[in-house]
Order: C-alpha cells, then sequence, then structure tokens
C-alpha cells in the first residue's frame, strides 16, 4: 500500500506522488474461503442476524406507517375522544397526547433530579461504601422489577389514606389512588436507573486530574461537582434524561394501573394545575391498549394511528439522543435543546 | 504510624551543596536557549525561602513512597525535581498542597511548612489558593476560557453573559492571562470553549488559572510531557520568567528540560533524596554516583 504521505521528499528516487484525487490503491480484501468451516458459518449467521433485524425494525415501522397512516387525519390531534360505537364518532386523540406529556413531564421531573443526585453520590462520594453498595444492588432490582410490579406497587402506597391529597377522595374517605401525580411519581421510577446509571458512568469516566485541577485551585468538592464535573458530562446527562422520558412514554402497565383506563383527561376540583394532576386521564398507550382489537376493540383504527404516532415520537426522541451527543454550548437550535435537557438551566443555589 | 526506624548509611546522605558554590561558572552553555534563559536568570536579585520540606516520609497504605526528604522551595528561582518513576517526586509534590490527603491510605510524617506555618494547621482551601498546581496533561474546564480564569477566583464571576461582571474580575483574568502568555492569542474571544484552545494553549491556560488564585507557590507536574517542542519552549521560558513572583517546583523527566529552567536540582530515587544542588553543580559535578549514572543515561 503506497500513499503521498509515505513519499517524503527525504526520498527522493521514489516513485512519483499521484495526483490528487487518486483512491489509495487497497489490499484486497481477506477472503474467508481460506477459514474453517465454523467459522464460514458463524460469519454468515452474523450477516444473516444483522440482516434479519434490519428487516423486523423496517417492517414495524412500514406495517405501522400503512395502517397508522391511512386513518390518520388532522382532526384526530384537536379532537377529545368520545366514547362511541362507531368509529366515526369516537373523536381524536387530544387527551391521550395532552397525557403522555403530563405524565413524562411529572416523571421526569421527579426522576432526573433525583438520579443525577444519585448518580453523582455514588460515582463521587460513595460513603459508606456498604450503603453505596446497597444502593447499587437497590437500582438493579427497580431497573429489572416489571413495570407491572412496580405499578401494582404504586397503588398498594397511593390508596394509603395520607396520600389521598394526590389524588381524588370519596365522601367515605376511601382514596381512589390513581392520578397523573400517582402515575408520574411511578414513571419516575421507571426512568431514576436510566439517569442514574448514565450519570454514574459518565462521571467514572472523566479523568481525575480534572477533579485535582480543581481542588488544586481550593475549590471544595461540591463546587467541583456543580461548577466542572456536572458541566463536563452535560452531553450524557441530556442523553440519560431523553431515554428516560422514552421509557416513560412507551410504559402501558403503569398509566392502565395508576392511571386507570379513561379516555379523556378528568380533573378534580377546581384549581386549575392541580385539578388536571390529581384527575385521571389517558396516554397514547392506554389508548391504543383500550381501542385495540385486545381491549374493548371499538375504534381499532384509530388505535392503529395512535400506535405510528406514538412509534414517531419514541424514533425521534432516539434521534434526539444521537442529534445531542456532538452537540456543544452553542446558542444555537441544537446547542438549546441541549442545554434544556441537561439542566444546564436549573439554579442549584448552594453551590454557587 | 511513625516512620521505621532504619539506620542511614554515611554514604547515604543526600548530598546538599553549599549555597553560591557555582555561581561563578554559569556561562559554560552553548549560545542557545539555555544561554538566553540563564542569562536572564542571573537578574534574579532576592531569593526567599518559602516552604520546607523538612524530614517529610510519606506512603501510601504500607507503602514508603518519600523517605525523609528535607528541601527548601525559594522564589525567586525554579526547583526542578528530577528521577525515574517511581521515585517519589510527584508524590513529594503534591504532598506540598495536600493532594495526597485525596488518596485513601496516604500517611505522612515530618512537617512542610509554608512561610513558617505547618501547612497542616492552615485550612486546606486556602492552602491550595495558595499552593497551586499545574498537572501533566492539559484539563481546561468546560467552560469559556474567562470562566476557566476566573474559576481560580474568590467571587463567582458571572454566568455567560447573562449576569455582569465586576470590572475587578475582569481585571484579575486578564492579567492572569497577560502573565501567561495567551492574553494575545485569545483576546478575540474569552467567551470561546476552552477545550477548542490548542494543546499548548490549554496548558497556558491551566498555567493562567493556577496564576490568577495569585499563589505563593506554584506546583508543575511533568507541564510539557504532552506538549510539542515549540509549546515547551513556550513555557520554559514563561516558567522563567514568572518565578520572580512565584516560587515554582517542577517535576519533570525531561533533563534537558530541567538544566533548560532550574536553578536548583533534587534528585530523587526510590524514594530518597539522593542529591540536592545548583543546576550546574548536579548536571556538571554530581557529587553521589548514583545522580552521575542517573543523568549519564545508566539506569532509569
Amino acid at each position: 500500500m503506497t500513499s503521498a504521505v509515505e513519499l517524503a521528499p527525504a526520498s527522493p528516487p521514489g516513485p512519483p506522488a499521484p495526483a490528487p484525487g487518486t483512491p489509495i490503491a487497497r489490499a484486497p480484501r481477506e477472503r474467508t474461503s481460506a477459514w474453517p468451516l465454523v467459522d464460514r458459518v458463524g460469519y454468515a449467521l452474523c450477516w444473516a442476524v444483522g440482516i434479519g433485524l434490519c428487516l423486523i425494525a423496517l417492517a414495524i415501522v412500514l406495517f405501522m406507517f400503512f395502517k397508522g397512516i391511512g386513518y390518520m387525519h388532522p382532526s384526530l390531534f384537536v379532537q377529545s375522544p368520545a366514547p362511541s360505537a362507531k368509529q366515526s364518532q369516537s373523536g381524536g386523540f387530544l387527551d391521550p397526547i395532552e397525557g403522555t406529556l403530563i405524565v413524562a413531564a411529572v416523571g421526569i421531573a421527579i426522576a432526573a433530579p433525583l438520579g443525577i443526585a444519585l448518580g453523582t453520590w455514588l460515582a463521587e462520594y460513595r460513603r459508606p461504601a456498604w450503603l453505596a453498595r446497597a444502593v447499587e444492588s437497590a437500582i438493579e432490582i427497580i431497573a429489572g422489577a416489571p413495570s407491572v410490579v412496580l405499578a401494582l406497587f404504586g397503588l398498594l402506597i397511593f390508596d394509603q389514606g395520607f396520600l389521598g391529597f394526590l389524588s381524588q377522595t370519596s365522601a367515605g374517605g376511601g382514596v381512589y389512588g390513581r392520578s397523573f401525580l400517582a402515575a408520574g411519581a411511578i414513571m419516575a421510577v421507571l426512568a431514576l436507573p436510566l439517569i442514574v446509571g448514565t450519570t454514574r458512568e459518565a462521571l467514572m469516566r472523566l479523568p481525575d486530574h480534572l477533579r485535582e485541577a480543581s481542588y488544586a485551585l481550593g475549590r471544595t468538592r461540591a463546587t467541583t461537582i456543580r461548577r466542572v464535573l456536572h458541566p463536563a458530562i452535560r452531553a450524557d446527562i441530556a442523553t440519560g434524561t431523553t431515554l428516560g422520558i422514552g421509557r416513560i412514554i412507551g410504559d402501558t402497565a403503569i398509566i392502565t394501573i395508576l392511571l386507570g383506563l379513561y379516555l379523556d383527561t378528568q380533573g378534580v376540583g377546581n384549581t386549575p394545575v392541580l385539578s388536571t394532576l390529581k384527575g385521571t386521564g389517558s396516554t397514547l398507550t392506554s389508548y391504543i391498549y383500550a381501542n385495540s382489537p385486545a381491549g374493548e376493540g371499538s375504534a381499532p383504527q384509530k388505535a392503529y394511528a395512535a400506535a405510528f404516532l406514538l412509534l414517531m415520537i419514541v424514533l425521534a426522541l432516539n434521534g434526539i439522543v444521537t442529534w445531542l451527543s456532538g452537540a456543544k454550548m452553542t446558542p444555537t437550535l441544537r446547542g438549546r435543546a441541549f442545554n434544556l435537557l441537561s439542566f444546564e438551566w436549573f439554579p442549584l443555589p448552594w453551590t454557587r | 504510624m511513625p516512620p521505621p526506624v532504619r539506620r542511614i548509611q554515611v554514604d547515604r546522605e543526600p548530598y546538599v551543596a553549599p549555597p553560591k558554590a557555582a555561581a561563578a561558572n554559569g556561562n559554560t552553555a552553548p549560545a542557545s536557549l539555555a544561554t538566553r534563559l540563564r542569562t536572564a536568570r542571573s537578574s534574579s536579585a532576592h531569593v526567599r525561602e518559602r516552604m520546607r520540606v523538612d524530614s517529610v516520609w510519606l506512603a501510601y497504605g504500607e507503602n514508603w513512597v518519600v523517605r525523609d526528604v528535607t528541601l527548601p522551595v525559594r522564589q525567586g528561582e525554579v526547583l526542578a525535581m528530577i528521577g525515574a518513576s517511581g521515585s517519589g517526586k510527584t508524590t513529594l509534590l503534591r504532598s506540598l498542597n495536600r493532594l495526597t490527603e485525596i488518596t485513601a491510605g496516604a500517611a505522612r510524617s515530618g512537617s512542610i511548612t509554608l512561610d513558617g506555618e505547618d501547612i497542616h494547621g492552615l485550612e486546606v482551601n486556602d492552602l491550595r489558593r495558595r499552593v497551586t498546581m499545574v498537572f501533566q496533561q492539559p484539563n481546561p474546564f468546560p467552560m469559556s476560557i474567562f470562566d476557566n480564569v476566573a474559576y481560580a477566583l474568590a467571587e463567582r464571576p458571572g454566568r455567560g453573559r447573562r449576569r455582569r461582571r465586576s470590572p475587578a474580575i475582569e481585571q484579575a483574568v486578564s492579567e492572569a492571562l497577560h502573565r501567561a502568555g495567551l492574553y494575545d492569542e485569545v483576546v478575540g474571544d474569552l467567551e470561546r470553549s476552552a477545550l477548542r484552545l490548542s494543546g499548548g494553549q490549554q496548558q497556558r491556560l491551566c498555567i493562567a488559572r493556577a496564576l490568577a488564585a495569585e499563589p505563593e507557590v506554584l506546583l508543575l507536574d511533568e507541564p510539557c510531557s504532552a506538549l510539542d517542542p515549540i509549546s515547551t519552549a513556550t513555557i520554559e521560558e514563561l516558567i522563567v520568567e514568572l518565578r520572580e513572583c512565584v516560587a515554582i517546583v517542577i517535576v519533570t523527566h525531561n533533563l534537558q528540560q530541567a538544566f533548560r529552567v532550574a536553578d536548583h536540582v533534587a534528585f530523587m530515587h526510590l524514594g530518597e533524596l539522593v542529591e540536592y544542588g545548583t543546576s550546574e553543580q548536579v548536571f556538571d559535578h554530581p557529587a553521589m554516583e548514583r545522580t552521575r549514572d542517573y543523568i549519564s543515561g545508566a539506569f532509569g
């Protein structure tokens, strides 16, 4: 293999330098025909599995696209769902979209600060050591628990009498236990391991001399974390947060158990925001479930349209993760999205 | 844990040259950067002792990595610490601003004083503002050039352009950048991310950051080992200029560099101080055989 770089002026009698644009001559690819049979079969299987996965992913997207796009209509985004036996009169999915946003916002508002704080503690303090190990095991258990188990556990907690203020209470003193707050809180538990994990891994990847450089300027550990370490891992925090949102948006079990199977958003009381949060409603996942042939089956076309929308949202979130991974603190749109998702705007007064 | 009692053989006593012994024959070096630096050096008017390392032992766990070292650190001159890897020079350097304490299991005996005060009696963050450090890898913080330097200042600077900065901070930042010889290169855009500077610029930014705290002692841990020769030369000239206002201790594996920048040289081997003297003495007329071997490349 010869390239222009090797032909330094130090060796004048060499071949003439190739014209610009000449492709570099490559050695021929290694032939698998010389490999043992086992290796050749393995190699072929790798190809087959890789192509197969691509086909499955493509099939899902295309299936949902063709099933969903036909039933998609702009009016669906502005109409509330209406219970009706006829699909033409069953309204749109404005309320489920609202509900999805509310649940995601509540869940992330709880999970992100806690997750970042916990991940930081695990990476930077870890004292006492037994507690750190216990916390890590606990996070693994939560990460491994099926969401339906978390949901049942949440119902157990949120219908306790003293937590009645989070949902609605009946005249007899019974607590309903189902609300956007309850669902969001358990969704936070679902997203927490992702955020803790990314924060912790990112901090542990940072070189020690970055911390020491800050200590060596007479800065405390808290200031170092707030002003040096967290800014250094902002891309990872943004990734963790976005993955957490994706996880929350896609979950069905917690919604059906802790928000109930409703169609429209139903507030409790008259306080503007709190009434919605204490009330129940639906999300895209519960809407799909309720309208699909597996649920009541009353409006499968709407279910396909909603499923297509949900898939697009989750794919978009994955795209955002990739898009953000190279972002910098710049005043571009990308930089602003990055700042938003990495909590750059979040004030932490105690380290200022 | 007290240091183990051990008898130091007579020929293992460190050779400490009497001061001023070789000040006369400093003009033997060829006309090069070294000469220029040395001529500049002879102008240093007053040399004043800032830190004193007195019979210091340092250990990680059960291993004593620094054994009974006694050294002065003076303002107005550069002290270079040379020696093979594992000779304890970086550990000794880190103990001067108590960075060794971060490592679990680090132990110490003996005393280190700063202007006559034991550094372990000082508040640790005050000490680290008075004795700052620059590391082997250029490690600017992930913020703007301005904020990197302002970070070392006591008051908190404004965040980005949102909050107005006090003129005192602007003044201190530009002064530190001037002293590190970086001002002219970055003055166009101080809001640029520090991570976009070149390696040599990043390291000078780290030096500016360390100088912004107005330290009395500046510790440099192999500051040029990740840099190209041109950046290295810039930083070496900077070191020689800076020694008038701060005491400088530099750890280096590069003997040429120690010869170019240092007024005094301490040669360490396996945790012991083998020889301490002016750089002419240590490099031209080493008193100890181990120093001779190391300098001529017989080991390490």
